[in-house]
């Protein structure tokens, strides 16, 4: 054996040792006061300066969120709503005017947002078919996708819940007379599209029953062009969200106005859903959200708030590290 | 119910009693798989898990893949199921090793060899020197002329002197060849575990002497498992084979022993049960609510009109199984590992190992180690425990005069060796009872000097100070004694001995001085039982005086007696004995009765007085361990006066005016009830007063108080922190230790000896000490170790130090699966009360298997105070008797810690990921990471030591994670695909996990540094 190789042999045995008599080296930190204040005090000092900075970024969004639910349905229907949206005949066109009040650069987003839409409910979250979706027809297990697996005896592609459902509301935009360029491919993840939805899979079948839920897919383009459907396919876990539906390529000027020309189909009336239509920018952080500043802000100040009352605390009755007299049945007999 | 035993037939007892073939195992090949999970079964933790298991396998109701429970539920069982099976199969080879072993063996009167499995009941087994004994065999012959053979039992009872063995009388002077073809018959007794005791007849056939019946006892056996010494080559007939041999039926599978903690785990578990079940009904109730009311108007949803009779159902089972997850499913396993790292620890300890004798400490029973940390109430032997074990002579007095007094050592007392040298008769007789009345085996060793073998120390120390006296005990051959006294040699032939019991608490032998043919009775035992049968007129006054100042120095006394017995008178009582020793029924009650006829008119001739020092560090040790808030209670067999002492000098009771002894007395029930009034009367007065008051009780009003004043002995028993009980049985031992079980006590038993066997099998600890009466306690103990001092380190250290870690990592298991199933029914809430999991299949499989499991593991590394704190200031145990880290309360605080963070992870989340980044992957994978990060930094908060394994398991499992979940949405089948890149690019996900961990520990951080600073738990 060499040197270097006992050694290590050694080594290794005085580790076991250490081990086995349960004397590893190691550091036992105590909660003492000039520890525990120096966290606070630190956790203050980092996270309101982050807080500002997050809330500042959060602020340069610009965001115009419109609801139109409610104002395109027409004044004679506004009672029932419900037979209004359901009624194929009367057309669902619908104007909204967006006046921007800040500068908008682009690329800005495009979003529908739907308020008190369960897209999370079990029995809605589980209708679905991944396996389908990526191989077709070829693919039958589709039990998943019940009630929405077969149509006349024919399976449905894509089946399930969520499929059915699709949002079909449409949007387009125009400034001043000029259609607004609106970009609505790569609306989807790329993973989706590439690895998700099948290229080779058509719609087949779909939304041909009795019962007709959202929007038609065009049966001669593949799943993994229909970016829509992948994106409303990525379901969501909140009840309030939004939705990706296109970019508009040019910065907006404040005080310009939008007119967007809508139709209505989708329908929300029956359990009181709210549609919103939402133009944002983007910052590093992402849309705008002021939640994560101020919480920081939050967090920081109460930091800083507990660091000083612990540092006033241990001002005020200062004890001496490792007194034994503190120790309770040492008090009891000091008292005693 | 008797067997008989046809010594060399081979065919008559072939299909009456089992073959040799040991069997140790619990299962076979084919019943393993059912038999061990049924027992797996049998507990209720597993049939819960099995039926959500079951019920997770109907689609419909289930909110994630069935293969989340089954993968982890089937990971536990199968770790459970290999370590059973491992323990088997090593049962099975040392069994294979046993039965496989060549013996020679008479068949059809010729020695053949065959495999130990092989032998049957009756057959002939030859043994040769050093070799083990196959069975139980009755001895018919050996390579001594005396038919004497030798064996070493250290086996079957630990002991390691060697003992003899001699063949019956009616196979005595058969011939070597004619052995081959004995023929007989031997009557005994169906086999049982007594290793003391073998009643049998034995009846050889014609023409092999004549019919007369001979009486066999356990001197006559040679037992399984012993050893063949010092003898060229012995035989016997086996009677008892396979596992109905003594040891074979003494083996058997102790009741397991619940820890205080475990009940209180069981009980936690209960509640959260409760809580559950609670928890799905609500729920239960409002998704159905929200289903009739809401759900019916959200088109997308499609539910049916008419459901299935059972629909009012799903919704509840739903929540169930979401909640299921409350009650860790891994909390069993991770415990069962931690206790046996807990054992090995005190296996491992070098500060445990006797130096002496180089025995470690050893956990024969690796569940317990947390009660350790919890002992009350310590019940300690005396003999052996407190004290060493190794007698030395000290003092004697003969025919009253004292001899020792000066020097404290009688051997160099100048008068005594004067007198021995001078001759003087009574001294010579007083040395002739020491030197004669034992059951000492003399050996020569090479360098010539006389080594003696002895099975009590007692006998030990007389024999080695009769040597330095001059009479020396030189050989012994067969029953002829050989003694050398100032240069002359006296042959003495025994001709019975009176053997030892401890009801009788003498022994007596009968021997013949071969010179002049006089029989004397030697007799030597406890003054109670030597004294009264003094012959009339004797003045025994100098002999108790002598005793009780003996005891007053805390020396072990025996008085010694003689009597000459008339030939006709013994020879009378000879046939007596002879009829009492061939009895099958109640042969040592009849016996002891014989005996006692003969034991009469004795001429008492002096008392010895031995000392018996104590072990070292006892007195600090039951110092330390008082002041730890352990009462001591002392039971012993010796007299009340040197178990005074005894205790005085080992810190047992304080000497007065601090201390204050109260006697528990009297001869009839009156007397003893009398006396224990007073004594609870003066307690308490006294309890509030700081004084050490002890109450001392003998065996006879134990005996009484228990039987007749239970209750104010019981309230006795609570209110003293300390007594002292004499001359109590073995038995009664085990009834203070369930007495004090009973008042809901936790108790210690320890002990050395055969005797404590009972109580340390009662107590909820027994301790055994590895000592010099064999390793009978040992072995039936919890623990073994080898010096009295290494309680104090196995109590303070292994057992506080058990405590604190179970407790943590039972309450961290509670709390981990606690957040993670809160946030699921926070998530129910704007889910629409629908039972969707938020979290998917792979990540809850791995969030409560291994995510949460290893870091928490290394808790058992954990030290909150150093060793030495600990040592120095023992009162920190009240903490750990009085259940302050794991109670209710302590639960209450981990429940509630667990809600806080499952509603920070869960608000944080939500808020931090609205909107158009609500996708659901996404967000589920944010509130995992969340609680990920918590988990690390609550484990880090509560460990008190970091090693570096410490920080590879609490930093390296949350880099672990990440590395795993990067895996798998690397993966474009999974569902998480992709989705951990994007969030570890998003700056927004790192400034969410370090929110969570601010707003998640900062109270928790403060509200420990509060209370540990300003609001210490008071005890």
């Amino acid at each position: 054996m060499t040197d270097a190789s006992r050694e290590e042999h050694t080594q290794r045995e005085t580790a076991f040792y250490l081990f086995t008599q349960q004397r590893l080296p190691a550091c036992k930190p105590v909660l003492t006061p000039a520890w525990v204040i120096t966290i606070f005090l630190f956790t203050g000092f980092i996270f309101i300066p982050v807080g500002l900075v997050t809330l500042r970024a959060s602020r340069s969004v610009v965001e115009i969120v419109e609801r139109y639910d409610a104002e395109c349905v027409p004044e004679p229907f506004s009672i029932d709503k419900v037979s209004y949206i359901q009624d194929d005949s009367i057309p669902k066109n619908c104007t909204l005017f967006l006046k921007v009040n800040k500068y908008m650069k682009a690329p800005i987003h495009i979003y529908y947002q739907l308020d008190n839409y369960y897209q999370n409910h079990r029995r809605y979250v589980k209708s679905r078919s991944d396996q389908q979706l990526l191989h077709g027809q070829k693919y039958q297990s589709t039990s998943s996708c019940q009630p929405v697996e077969f149509n006349n005896d024919q399976p449905i592609v894509p089946c399930g819940l969520i499929a059915w459902s699709l949002f079909n509301d449409t949007f387009s935009f125009i400034r001043e007379r000029a259609k607004l360029k609106v970009n609505r491919k790569n609306i989807a993840w790329k993973s989706d599209r590439e690895h998700k939805f099948g290229k080779n899979v058509y719609p087949f079948n779909f939304q041909n029953g009795t019962l007709i839920g959202g929007g038609k897919l065009n049966p001669r383009i593949p799943l993994s062009d229909q970016e829509d459907l992948i994106v409303w396919m990525r379901t969501s876990a909140l009840p309030s969200f939004r939705k990706l539906y296109g970019r508009i390529e040019e910065d907006l000027d404040a005080d310009d106005v939008v007119v967007v020309h809508l139709m209505n189909n989708y329908n929300t009336y029956s359990f009181g859903g709210k549609k919103k239509l939402v133009l944002s920018t983007s910052s590093w952080l992402g849309g705008r959200n002021d939640f994560l500043g101020l919480a920081y802000v939050f967090v920081g100040s109460s930091s800083l708030i507990l660091a000083l009352v612990f540092l006033l605390l241990h001002l005020k009755y200062r004890r001496p590290y490792g007194d034994t007299s503190y120790l309770p049945w040492n008090r009891k007999s000091l008292s005693g | 119910m008797k067997r008989y035993v046809y010594i060399n037939d081979d065919e008559s007892s072939k299909e009456l009693y089992c073959d040799n073939r040991i069997s140790n195992r619990k299962y076979t090949l084919w019943n393993f798989l059912p038999k061990n999970l049924w027992e797996q079964f049998s507990r209720f933790m597993n049939q819960y898990f099995l039926l959500i298991a079951c019920l997770q396998l109907w689609s419909l109701i289930t909110p994630v893949n069935p293969a989340s429970t089954w993968g982890p539920l089937i990971f536990i069982f199968a770790v459970s199921a290999s370590k059973e099976a491992w323990d088997d199969y090593n049962r099975y080879l040392s069994d294979k090793k046993a039965n496989e072993k060549e013996v020679w063996v008479v068949r059809q009167g010729i020695k053949k060899h065959i495999q130990a499995q092989d032998i049957h009941v009756g057959n002939i087994v030859w043994l040769r020197e050093n070799d083990e004994v196959p069975c139980d065999l009755v001895l018919i012959g050996t390579s001594d002329p005396q038919g004497l053979c030798y064996v070493e039992t250290a086996a079957l009872d630990g002991e390691t002197d060697l003992k003899t063995r001699i063949i019956p009388s009616a196979c005595m002077g058969i011939d070597f060849e004619l052995l081959h073809k004995i023929k007989g018959v031997i009557e005994c007794p169906n086999p049982d575990k007594d290793i003391r005791r073998f009643d049998a007849n034995l009846r050889l056939f014609p023409p092999f002497i004549d019919n007369d019946v001979c009486p066999l006892t356990i001197k006559n056996t040679i037992l399984q498992s012993c050893y063949l010494r010092n003898t060229e080559w012995a035989c016997g007939v086996a009677v008892y084979t396979g596992n109905e041999t003594k040891l074979g039926m003494s083996r058997g599978i102790p009741e397991p022993k619940l820890t205080a903690m475990d009940a209180m785990i069981d009980k936690l578990t209960g509640a959260i049960f409760v809580f559950q079940i609670v928890v799905v009904m609500v729920l239960g109730i409002a998704g159905n609510v929200w289903k009739d009311t809401e759900a019916r108007k959200q088109w997308y949803v499609l539910y049916p009109d008419e459901g299935p009779w059972y629909e009012v159902l799903v919704i509840p089972l739903r929540f169930e199984l979401l909640c299921s997850i409350m009650i860790p499913i891994s909390i069993k396993v991770s415990l069962d590992l931690v206790k046996s790292l807990y054992a090995k620890f005190i296996d491992w300890d070098f500060e445990m190992i006797d130096q002496e004798t180089g025995i470690p400490s050893h956990a024969t029973n690796t569940a317990i180690s947390e009660d350790l940390g919890q002992v009350e109430y310590i019940l300690t032997d005396k003999t052996g425990t407190l004290t060493e074990n190794r007698m030395i002579f000290r003092r004697c007095c003969i025919s009253g005069i004292f001899y020792g007094n000066e020097t404290g050592d009688a051997l160099k007392d100048v008068e005594l060796l004067d007198a021995v040298s001078g001759g003087s008769p009574d001294v010579v007789r007083f040395l002739t009872v020491m030197a004669v009345c034992n059951t000492v085996i003399p050996v020569k060793s090479k360098t010539g000097a006389i080594l003696y073998k002895a099975q009590s120390q007692d006998e030990d120390a007389l024999v080695n100070a009769a040597a330095r006296l001059h009479m020396v005990f030189v050989n012994k051959n067969a029953n002829i004694l050989e003694i050398r006294f100032n240069g002359s040699v006296i042959h003495y032939e025994v001709l019975e001995t009176l053997e030892f019991t401890s009801d009788r608490k003498r022994m007596s032998v009968v021997v013949k001085n071969c010179q002049n043919g006089k029989i004397i009775l030697l007799s030597k035992g406890a003054d109670e039982a030597i004294l009264p049968h003094a012959y009339a007129g004797q003045q025994t006054r100098t002999f108790i005086e002598a005793v009780d100042q003996y005891a007053q120095l805390g020396l072990r006394t025996l008085c010694l007696a003689w009597c000459e017995l008339k030939e006709d008178e013994y020879q009378e009582w000879s046939l007596m004995f002879k009829e009492a020793s061939s009895t099958l029924v109640d042969r040592e009650w009849r016996i002891a009765e014989v005996c006692q006829r003969l034991e009469h008119d004795l001429e008492v001739l002096g008392v010895t007085a031995i000392e018996d020092r104590l072990q070292d560090g006892v007195p600090e040790t039951i110092e330390t361990l008082r002041k730890a808030g352990i009462n001591f209670w002392m039971l012993t067999g010796d007299k009340q006066n040197t178990a005074i002492q005894i205790a005085l000098s080992c810190n047992f009771i304080s000497p007065e005016p601090k201390g204050q002894l109260l006697l528990i007395d009297g001869k009839t029930e009156d007397e003893v009830f009398r006396s224990l009034e007073r004594v609870l009367l003066t307690m308490r007065i006294t309890s509030s007063e700081p004084k050490d008051v002890a109450f001392v009780v003998d065996g006879w009003a134990l005996e009484i108080a228990l039987k007749h004043y239970r209750k104010p002995f019981t309230e006795l028993a609570i209110l003293s922190r300390t007594a002292i009980c004499c001359r109590v049985t073995p038995s009664q031992k085990a009834q203070l230790v369930e007495l004090l079980k009973s008042c809901d006590y936790r108790t210690l038993a320890i002990g050395d000896g055969g005797n404590d066997v009972r109580m340390i099998q009662q107590a909820d600890i027994g301790v055994g000490i590895s000592g010099r009466e064999g390793l009978q306690a040992a072995r039936a103990a919890d623990y073994s170790i080898g010096k009295f001092r290494f309680l104090k380190r196995l109590i303070l250290v292994h057992g506080r130090y058990s405590y604190n870690r179970t407790a943590f990592l039972s309450q961290y298991s509670f709390y981990k699966s606690l957040v993670i199933c809160f946030i699921q029914i926070f998530f129910s809430f704007i889910s629409g009360v629908s039972g969707t999991s938020l979290f998917n299949s792979v990540s809850l499989m791995a969030y409560n298997v291994f995510y949460t499991s290893v870091p928490v593991l290394v808790s058992v590394l954990d030290k909150d105070l150093s060793e030495g704190t600990v040592m120095q200031h023992p009162q920190i145990l009240f903490y750990c008797q009085a259940g302050r880290l794991l109670n209710p309360s302590t639960f209450a605080g981990w429940f509630g810690r667990s809600l806080f963070h499952a509603i920070v992870v869960f608000l944080i989340t939500i808020h931090a990921y609205a909107y158009e980044k609500s996708e659901m992957e996404e967000l589920s994978m944010v509130a995992l990471s969340g609680c990920i990060w918590l988990q690390a930094f609550v484990v880090a908060l509560e460990t008190n030591c970091f090693t570096i394994i410490q920080h590879l398991a609490i930093w390296g499992n949350l880099v672990a994670f990440y590395v795993i979940n990067l895996i798998f949405s690397a993966i474009p089948s999974s569902g998480m695909y992709t989705i951990m890149f994007r969030l570890c690019r998003q700056p927004s996900y790192w400034i969410t996990m370090f929110l969570i961990v601010a707003a998640g520990m900062g109270p928790v951080l403060a509200l420990k540094y509060f209370r540990y600073t300003y609001r210490p738990i008071t005890i």
